[in-house]
């Protein structure tokens, strides 16, 4: 298996300036927000978690073709096609050809707010004590990892410093292949530009920080 | 469609008029209700509470809460999720927050590199401009040419911290509180912070004039 993610950014060259958008502007086609919908009301069924939408979002083949809600749309009509939960022909033609797949639960209007006000927390209790504290320098792990991961290729194999520790979360490695929440200790690694972009990029008087799992991180020299 | 020349031939059925966008995400609706996984007075009710409930408004007013009111900045900035929670904001992309606070010294901006990682109950949903490529691709190593594309510039001797947001972590950047705001009350400074000062991309100016009501 080869796992390659088209949404990994940070760094790269070649994508142009950034176009701001007035504070109202929320979507931009009617079927925007129902595609945002769509996206909810299904993550609310339980029959994925976060990690796995973030893994089938960021390798559609055509990821830095589409617009963001066009990634959505994509990603869950795949995550329900490998669940035999709708078939090619249903999403062609808008019509129910198949049986349904059952699945945990139904959103419903009323329970929206609630459901929206507790959130899905990611923080769990430790097994072990943390093997890193705040100061220490710390190397992230370096080399091509064939699943989804939340380690940026621009930070991999450098240097920084651990400048928070958030207890320990659901790593999301584990839980986008379905192996289960597998916490590790989460910690604020911070960097320096020259660390990250090379002695050769124009200095901006710039620090850059990622929050990464334990099993990214080895003790520096 | 060529888009010029269509008023003449179109007919009045309302699809004829709909974007393909449109029809598959109108196809997908149907079928995911007839197999009973939705509730498509759910949709309506998600989609409410992100246009008019859940947006940047709300992130608005913990910042003039903490400019007001320093024992809430302290609990802010000690606990961003306990402090921001008490205001009534909670949840789906905001379980675990931590605000960052501008000063004269650091300027603080948030970004997701990997995808569009924000904190929803305090901003709502994150613009366009932030989930894109040129953002995502610039915020970690030309974040003064992106300040400069809001017409943000800071001095040199700023130092620009930019916060990467990998995990479920969220962060809020709370702006510095502008000068000539002495005396205002908590709605007046709330009307002055834009969501994108607490995204980081742009500070929130000092007005020009108080009205005089």
């Amino acid at each position: 298996m080869t796992y390659t993610t088209h949404a990994d950014l940070g760094g790269q060259p070649g994508f142009g300036p950034v176009t701001p958008e007035p504070e109202g502007e929320l979507f931009h086609g009617a079927w925007e927000p129902r595609a945002l919908a769509l996206t909810l009301a299904m993550g609310a069924t339980g029959s994925w978690n976060i990690d796995t939408s973030r893994a089938a979002r960021e390798t559609l083949p055509d990821y830095r073709d589409l617009s963001y809600y066009q990634i959505w749309l994509g990603a869950l009509e795949q995550l329900m096609l490998q669940r035999g939960q709708v078939f090619a022909d249903e999403i062609a033609s808008g019509q129910m050809h198949h049986p349904a797949a059952p699945v945990a639960r139904v959103l419903q209007a009323e329970n929206v707010p609630a459901v929206l006000a507790k959130g899905s927390g990611t923080e769990r209790p430790a097994s072990a004590p943390a093997r890193f504290a705040v100061g220490q320098a710390v190397r992230m792990h370096l080399g091509r990892v064939d699943h989804h991961t939340r380690l940026p290729a621009y930070v991999q194999g450098k240097r920084g410093t651990i400048e928070h520790i958030h207890g320990a979360h659901v790593f999301a490695d584990a839980n986008a292949q379905g192996l289960g929440e597998q916490p590790q200790w989460l910690y604020t690694v911070v960097f320096d530009e020259a660390e990250l972009w090379g002695e050769g990029t124009p200095r901006q008087n710039l620090a850059v920080s990622v929050d990464a799992w334990e099993s990214y991180l080895e003790p520096a020299a | 469609m060529t888009g010029h020349d269509h008023s003449h031939d179109h007919s009045h059925d309302h699809s004829s008029e709909l974007g393909e966008m449109d029809l598959r995400v109108r196809a997908l609706e149907s079928v995911l209700t007839q197999k009973g996984y939705i509730d498509p007075a759910a949709l309506d009710a998600l989609i409410d509470t992100y246009q008019t409930r859940i947006g940047p408004r709300n992130g608005a007013r913990v910042v003039a809460r903490a400019w007001v009111d320093q024992t809430f900045h302290d609990w802010l900035m000690a606990d961003a999720t306990a402090a921001i929670a008490s205001l009534g904001y909670t949840g789906r992309q905001g379980e675990h927050m931590v605000a960052v606070a501008n000063t004269d010294d650091q300027h603080h901006m948030v970004v997701c590199t990997l995808c569009s990682c924000y904190p929803w109950p305090v901003l709502g949903l994150p613009p366009t401009w932030y989930k894109s490529a040129p953002y995502r691709s610039r915020a970690v190593k030309d974040p003064r040419g992106v300040l400069a594309d809001f017409g943000t510039t800071l001095p040199e001797t700023t130092r620009i911290r930019v916060w990467d947001s990998t995990a479920e972590v969220r962060y809020l950047v709370i702006p510095q509180r502008p000068v000539g705001t002495e005396g205002w009350s908590e709605d007046e400074l709330a009307a002055l912070v834009s969501r994108d000062s607490m995204i980081g991309t742009r500070v929130v100016e000092a007005p020009s004039a108080r009205s005089t009501t």
